[in-house]
């Protein structure tokens, strides 16, 4: 019983709709179409059911900490804010409303001053990494360098805006179509080792 | 100088203030603005997710609009909550099954066609445009031995005794341009965030600049 749930009907789900789901690419077909709009909307329906796991989890992993009194102040803090998002979500997600007025100034400050906050450690962390010792490490500090200054008003006035383009549409392009080239060649073998059962780590390392 | 008077406004800036109070040392108030942070985003994200995802892509096929065979992707998530018990937490592999297995054959055609056919082929010499030019066919005879030689770094650079020359070493020199110009736009990006929130406070709360 434990075999069959927990391993063979996963990889023969996992090659059915691996394979079905490949193959509709190339039928041009009303109902490969048909049957890749409800795949879809299966995909994204089971996906959004892992979310109520999440919460129960968040839930019991905050009152843990508050019962074994690790921490409680934060625990509290998180569950408090949690629930109260939810409750006000559940109500009202219009345009000013309480929910909405949560997010732009409780969320959204937060999170732009977190990530603000980063061109601080950024700049130190920029210091002791790029320290021009190897040819590489030059090149690097040198674009990086080039790009900040040609992204700010004395870049114009410098006349750099041709060469920050230039960096941007050429060699840097070059590198991102390395780099994208690469992970589809990557995406698409794991892919198909996922879908014929060679890649079992998403099944707990077996 | 006109101070905001919204209480909105003073719970913005004293999150704000309690962010950047980190600069100095940790402390309780960045402690608290953090714990808050983590718990509001947790909420606004399921909030989002049920009326975004679940509710028009499951719920409502299935319990407004009858249509029965939206149960299987129901049932298939309920055995999520396998995960609560230890003796049947196995039983979560099945709607992971159908993720993982959907997802794969999902990005299998897709990842193959938008990041290696689309790009192979504009990488090529054969775009009329390159030829445009002397400078339209110079930079895409760059990018051309830019994307090849990365390519040959990745997949050979690390095997010695391979006939390859300076190529792998020229594909360092792109990718490492290329992290340079990425890591040039990240510092630039969160640069404009730390002017937008010091803006926010010295002008929509303290009315110093407009």
């Amino acid at each position: 019983m434990r075999r069959f749930f927990g391993e063979i009907l996963p990889l023969a789900m996992a090659f059915f709709f691996g394979t079905t789901l490949a193959l509709q690419y190339f039928f041009p077909f009303r109902f490969a179409q048909t049957y890749y709009q409800t795949m879809l909307q299966w995909v994204i329906g089971v996906a959004s059911m892992a979310v109520i796991m999440a919460v129960i989890s968040f839930i019991r992993y905050n009152f843990r900490k508050i019962f074994e009194g690790r921490d409680s102040f934060s625990a509290s803090v998180a569950l408090i804010g949690f629930l109260m998002m939810v409750g006000l979500g559940i109500f009202s997600r219009e345009s000013g409303s309480l929910f909405d007025k949560m997010y732009n100034n409780v969320y959204v400050p937060i999170n732009a001053t977190m990530f603000s906050l980063l061109a601080f450690y950024m700049a130190s962390a920029a210091y002791r990494a790029f320290r021009a010792r190897t040819l590489e490490a030059t090149l690097l500090l040198v674009a990086a360098i080039l790009i900040i200054i040609g992204s700010t008003p004395i870049g114009t006035l410098l006349n750099m805006d041709s060469l920050t383009a230039w960096i941007l549409n050429v060699p840097n392009l070059a590198q991102k179509r390395g780099i994208l080239i690469g992970v589809g060649l990557g995406a698409a073998a794991t892919s198909l080792k996922i879908i014929l059962g060679i890649e079992r780590n998403w099944m707990g390392g077996r | 100088m006109h101070i905001s008077t919204s209480l909105w406004t003073w719970l913005a800036a004293a999150l704000t203030i309690g962010v950047f109070s980190f600069l100095y040392k940790d402390n309780p108030f960045y402690r608290f603005v953090e714990s808050l942070f983590v718990g509001v985003s947790a909420g606004y994200s399921v909030v989002i997710i049920t009326a975004n995802s679940f509710i028009p892509n499951l719920w409502n096929p299935l319990f407004k609009d009858g249509n029965w065979p939206y149960l299987v992707p129901m049932i298939l998530g309920l055995f999520y909550f396998a995960m609560l018990s230890k003796r049947f937490a196995y039983l979560t592999r099945i709607p992971f099954a159908f993720m993982i297995g959907g997802g794969a054959g999902l990005a299998l055609p897709l990842a193959f066609q938008t990041n290696v056919i689309e790009q192979v082929k504009s990488t090529f010499l054969f775009n009329p445009g390159y030829y445009k030019s002397l400078g339209a066919f110079i930079d895409a005879a760059i990018i051309f031995i830019g994307v090849v030689s990365i390519l040959l770094y990745f997949y050979f650079g690390r095997k010695r005794g391979t006939k390859l020359g300076l190529m792998p070493r020229i594909g360092v020199i792109f990718l490492m341009i290329g992290f340079g110009a990425s890591f040039g736009y990240t510092v630039m990006a969160r640069l404009a965030l730390l002017i937008g929130r010091i803006s926010f406070l010295l002008g929509d709360w303290l009315g110093i600049i407009r």
